[in-house]
């Protein structure tokens, strides 16, 4: 690794009207480095990599590409100099093939009017064949999340970048791919890129970065060496106060109770998931563990009547359920919160409050069915305060808000039916620090409050941190289960690729 | 179409003083639309000696006003994420088979309801093919538009039917007036202010707009959204019934040829509207016209 500077960012601001998103920022990337950057959503990290992608224009600064000062005017001037940027979001053409997706860029300049496909098809082979097993003639929309977001690698990847951005590249990764793209991350630091590494994970940080730069509120904090520092050195930088304890309590010894709140038994659809049993107490949180593609959302969704052809017994408060529709489920107060909260969590266009009332909207309306919408906002501004959810006004729509408070929103939407049972997929992804704590401590008030509580997560650290019991899932089936000391990383993983 | 979802939640509750009215004024979608329209008029007025005449606006008006009913249904059925293209057929349809029950001796109120019904069905038909087959909108609408089409042609032989015997008082409803008002205007704007209300009021049409601003979240909402769509496709075609039959009282006659491209208007007319029923549909009518 040699320590040439490739990038060299000094005295940058940027302004979105009062807004300063960047103040006085200093950057410096070396050749061949991995570099991560860290900070809470709203630090000022996405405002910088757009700077450097040329997609928007900086007030005040110098940027130095190679030792030349240069004004990135745009994502084509980026990618001449060698800018390759992989977005958090999926940015792929749903109807037209992975190869295709994968060299939309170069088939923009291709001087042939013509589509050469089956050269396509296989330069897409070959550079896919490095990341993972997916079909280059597939259409994108047949892929599942994580083989779309290594699509999008793949992408950046045949443009031979002399700097690659990876904006959170892990968030919707399986853990085995993840080790995968890390050691593609490593080859291309040998070949002399540098990439950029954007993420909330620390333990990935300290696995594979070289060095770590903090932001927070638009400022440059600090840049250390990944093996002089430790995670909690940078959490506070971060944060900018002490978090002494991400995770909250555990349930104590005299909060356990014996009185299940949910049975279920033998749940079957023949096809995802067997035979599932379990029972959920009272006061607990409940963990279900497992790879990704498992059936750990599909056993959810089919105990709330949201998909598959479900057969087996449910029973709240030792009473047996009859759920055929998810209005079933809602109506005995059992809701599931989706782990794609874009795709089918929220009502992006629409107001807070309308996305808040949506699980029944006739909770504010009047018998005859009309909508009050006083009765509607407040009922939006009451959930909204106990989740400290921040925005302007709950009319706004929810896009205008940050990932954190978003999750918050469709958080406050389970909330608003007053839930006797939660089951949330992924509550946390895609959100920072401070607002993944927060959501934690929600968590617990609400089970301590006697809401039975089920995360499914594919953070080891969230699981173990957060849950009191774990299910681990493997293949459709209940593997195991770990509670107490018996919840480690390594224990989970086991029970969850190889446990007979 | 989405943006203008969530103008139909109740107004924005922060407007302080007047600076901020004025400026959401003309943030509102609707005042670009009143601009152009204002220019039309002004143009048009110079153009044409008729143009600025009582008789030309109050044909304008009526003409707008019937396909306005259709345009009701269209918005609603745009707003769910569908679409209909046999909306000129259906109303077509919806004369002929009344015209033709009434030829036969059939009651012209009765014979108006079953053919109301029939378009009713029709609708039902399509959503089934929609919601349960899993067609999408655009073939199904585009098969009926033909079906419905053909049917008219069928049922009259190619020939518009003289209904000159109609009663007086069914005629009333296509060609009365209350005081200086056609009694068609005053239908147009009772069917836009009771689907406005509803739209924003009532649950069921709420549901409708979650439907259409993301059908998989509406599904994780509790919302059985095939049903919602189901609704709003049979009430569209339910509504291209009313029309059909008021534009029989307004004609005397029905015209199997009726209504072709009529899809195209109704659409525009639907998506410049807003897919928010305000009151500025009825301008949104008035503009895709102006501008025709």
């Amino acid at each position: 690794m040699s320590s040439e500077t490739i990038l060299k960012i000094s005295d940058l601001s940027k302004s979105f009207g009062p807004i300063k998103a960047l103040r006085n920022v200093d950057f410096e990337l070396r050749r061949g480095e991995i570099h991560a950057i860290a900070g809470e959503n709203g630090a000022g990290k996405s405002t910088l990599m757009n700077v450097i992608d040329g997609i928007l224009q900086p007030d005040s600064g110098e940027i130095v590409f190679d030792g030349k000062p240069v004004k990135i005017a745009s994502p084509t001037e980026a990618q001449k100099l060698g800018i390759g940027f992989v977005h958090q979001e999926i940015a792929l053409c749903p109807d037209v093939t992975v190869a295709e997706n994968i060299f939309m860029a170069t088939t923009n300049v291709s001087r042939s009017p013509l589509m050469n496909y089956s050269s396509l098809e296989k330069k897409a082979q070959d550079v896919l064949s490095k990341l993972a097993n997916i079909d280059a003639t597939a259409l994108v929309r047949s892929l599942s999340i994580s083989q779309q977001q290594l699509v999008e690698i793949a992408k950046a990847l045949t443009l031979d970048c002399r700097i690659l951005i990876l904006d959170e590249p892990t968030a919707a990764l399986t853990d085995k791919e993840a080790q995968i793209l890390f050691e593609i991350m490593h080859k291309l630091a040998e070949q002399g890129i540098s990439i950029i590494y954007i993420s909330h994970r620390m333990a990935e940080i300290f696995e594979n970065c070289d060095r770590v730069t903090v932001f927070r509120d638009g400022q440059y904090i600090v840049t250390h060496n990944v093996a002089e520092t430790n995670p909690s050195e940078i959490v506070n930088a971060m944060v900018g106060r002490v978090i002494d304890n991400l995770y909250p309590d555990k349930q104590s010894a005299d909060e356990k109770s014996d009185t299940a709140i949910l049975q279920v038994e033998n749940l079957t659809d023949n096809n995802r998931f067997f035979d599932v049993s379990f029972e959920l107490k009272k006061g607990e949180i409940l963990g279900i563990g497992g790879l990704i593609g498992a059936g750990r959302s599909e056993i959810v969704r089919g105990i709330c009547g949201l998909e598959g052809d479900v057969s087996g017994t449910v029973s709240l408060n030792g009473e047996p359920l009859a759920i055929k529709h998810y209005q079933d489920s809602i109506a005995q107060g059992i809701v599931y919160l989706s782990e794609d909260r874009k795709g089918d969590g929220l009502f992006l266009e629409m107001p807070i409050a309308a996305n808040v009332s949506a699980l029944a909207v006739e909770q504010v309306a009047s018998r005859s069915g009309l909508i009050d919408s006083r009765r509607e906002g407040q009922q939006a501004e009451t959930v909204g305060r106990r989740l400290n959810l921040k925005c302007g006004h709950i009319w706004q729509p929810v896009s205008a808000l940050s990932g954190g408070n978003q999750q918050k929103v469709a958080i406050a939407k389970m909330l608003s039916v007053n839930p006797r049972v939660i089951f949330l997929d992924e509550p946390t992804r895609g959100v920072d620090v401070g607002a993944k704590a927060e959501i934690h401590r929600i968590l617990r008030d609400l089970a301590r409050n006697g809401v039975g509580i089920v995360v499914i997560s594919s953070e080891l650290p969230e699981l173990i941190g957060v849950c009191d019991r774990v299910l681990v899932i493997r293949e459709g089936r209940i593997s195991g289960e770990v509670s107490g000391d018996d919840m480690t990383e390594r224990k989970i993983m086991y029970l969850a690729s190889v446990a007979a | 179409m989405t943006n203008e979802l969530s103008q139909t939640g109740p107004d924005m509750p922060d407007a302080a003083g007047p600076m901020d009215a004025l400026k959401r004024l003309l943030r509102m979608r609707e005042t670009g639309l009143v601009l152009i329209i204002l220019t039309l008029f002004i143009v048009m007025s110079f153009a044409s000696p008729y143009f600025l005449t009582w008789e030309n606006m109050r044909a304008m008006a009526m003409a707008f006003a019937l396909e306005g009913i259709v345009v009701v249904g269209m918005t609603i059925l745009l707003i769910s994420g569908g679409i209909d293209l046999s909306v000129g057929s259906v109303t077509a349809l919806a004369m002929v088979i009344a015209g033709l029950l009434f030829l036969n001796g059939v009651d012209p109120w009765t014979a108006s309801l079953i053919s109301i019904a029939c378009c009713t069905a029709i609708g039902a038909v399509m959503g089934f093919f929609t919601t349960k087959v899993g067609l999408h909108h655009f073939i199904v609408s585009l098969a009926i538009m033909v079906i419905a089409r053909g049917a008219c042609l069928l049922g009259t032989g190619g020939r518009p039917l003289g209904l000159f015997t109609l009663p007086p008082e069914f005629k009333f409803i296509g060609q009365g007036s209350v005081g200086v008002i056609p009694v068609v205007i005053i239908v147009f704007v009772v069917v836009v202010v009771a689907f406005d209300f509803m739209l924003r009021r009532t649950t069921m049409f709420r549901k409708v707009f979650y439907t259409g601003s993301n059908e998989k979240a509406a599904a994780y909402s509790g919302i059985r959204t095939k049903k919602v769509i189901f609704l709003t496709t049979t009430l569209c075609s339910a509504l291209c019934g009313v029309a059909g039959i008021i534009y029989m009282a307004r004609f005397g006659s029905a015209q199997p040829t009726f209504g072709i491209g009529m899809e195209l208007n109704v659409i525009a007319a639907a998506v410049i509207g807003g897919a928010s029923l305000k009151a500025d549909d009825f301008l949104g009518i008035l503009a895709a016209y102006s501008a025709a």
